[in-house]
């Protein structure tokens, strides 16, 4: 399941309703972004304003949904992507998996959070002391992602 | 063709979308670019290095040999940039 928003999220509530009444399942991974304070470099981030392109964010996670489910026993699965204005401390985004064992779990949680920072079409703006700038994407995000092809 | 901008690419060209009529020799992504330099300065700012613009055509993710036509809509962007700070 898929859901992009503006409003915050309870993480209790979201794998409730996922995973609640399910016999067969026996693990459940989860995965929250924060919205941090500490800058890699430059003064402190005081917000951060998430853009997006609606038609393809949706596109684009539920592919990405498809193929972890295809590479590993789910029963369940959820992303939940947050965009707009959001503040250090704030949650972004929750990725949910849920399975009958641990190992699959873990990993399809993993590899669903790693695809996501590349594919999703999402853009950061910072605001800090000094003005607002745009967040370069990173060469370790793409290595992260690139571990899982051929691998599973 | 609807042409749509995001990020900085939309702050330097200086809108966020636009309704354009292709000119007929600009059949590929990569001459797509090339013509929209073309177009002012904001525009030949923001795609000054094409090693930082990424092209989506229909929602999908394209490479600069990818064909281009009227009824598309073609997205200019800077690489992605979801998920958490971590």
């Amino acid at each position: 399941m898929i859901r992009v928003q503006k409003e915050d999220f309870d993480i209790g509530a979201e794998i409730e309703a996922l995973t609640g009444g399910d016999d067969e399942i026996g693990a459940v991974a989860s995965f929250v972004g924060i919205t941090r304070a500490d800058a890699s470099e430059g003064p402190a981030i005081t917000a951060m304003t998430l853009e997006h392109y609606p038609a393809m964010t949706e596109r684009q996670l539920a592919a990405i949904e498809a193929e972890a489910r295809e590479r590993w026993d789910l029963t369940a699965s959820l992303i939940v992507h947050r965009y707009g204005r959001l503040e250090p401390g704030e949650r972004i985004v929750l990725v949910v998996t849920a399975a009958s064992h641990r190992r699959a779990a873990l990993d399809a949680c993993a590899f669903l959070i790693d695809w996501l920072k590349t594919k999703a079409p999402f853009w950061k703006r910072e605001e800090t002391a000094d003005g607002p700038r745009w967040v370069a994407a990173r060469a370790a995000d793409d290595q992260a992602a690139e571990r899982w092809r051929g691998a599973s | 063709m609807t042409l749509l901008y995001f990020a900085w690419v939309r702050e330097q060209i200086g809108r966020d979308a636009e309704e354009i009529v292709l000119p007929s020799d600009v059949r590929t992504v990569a001459a797509l670019l090339e013509w929209l330099r073309s177009r002012g300065d904001g525009y030949a700012r923001a795609l000054e290095d094409l090693s930082v613009i990424r092209v989506a055509v229909n929602q999908e993710f394209a490479t600069p040999d990818h064909a281009v036509g009227d009824g598309d809509e073609i997205a200019l962007f800077p690489p992605v940039t979801g998920g958490a700070a971590s």
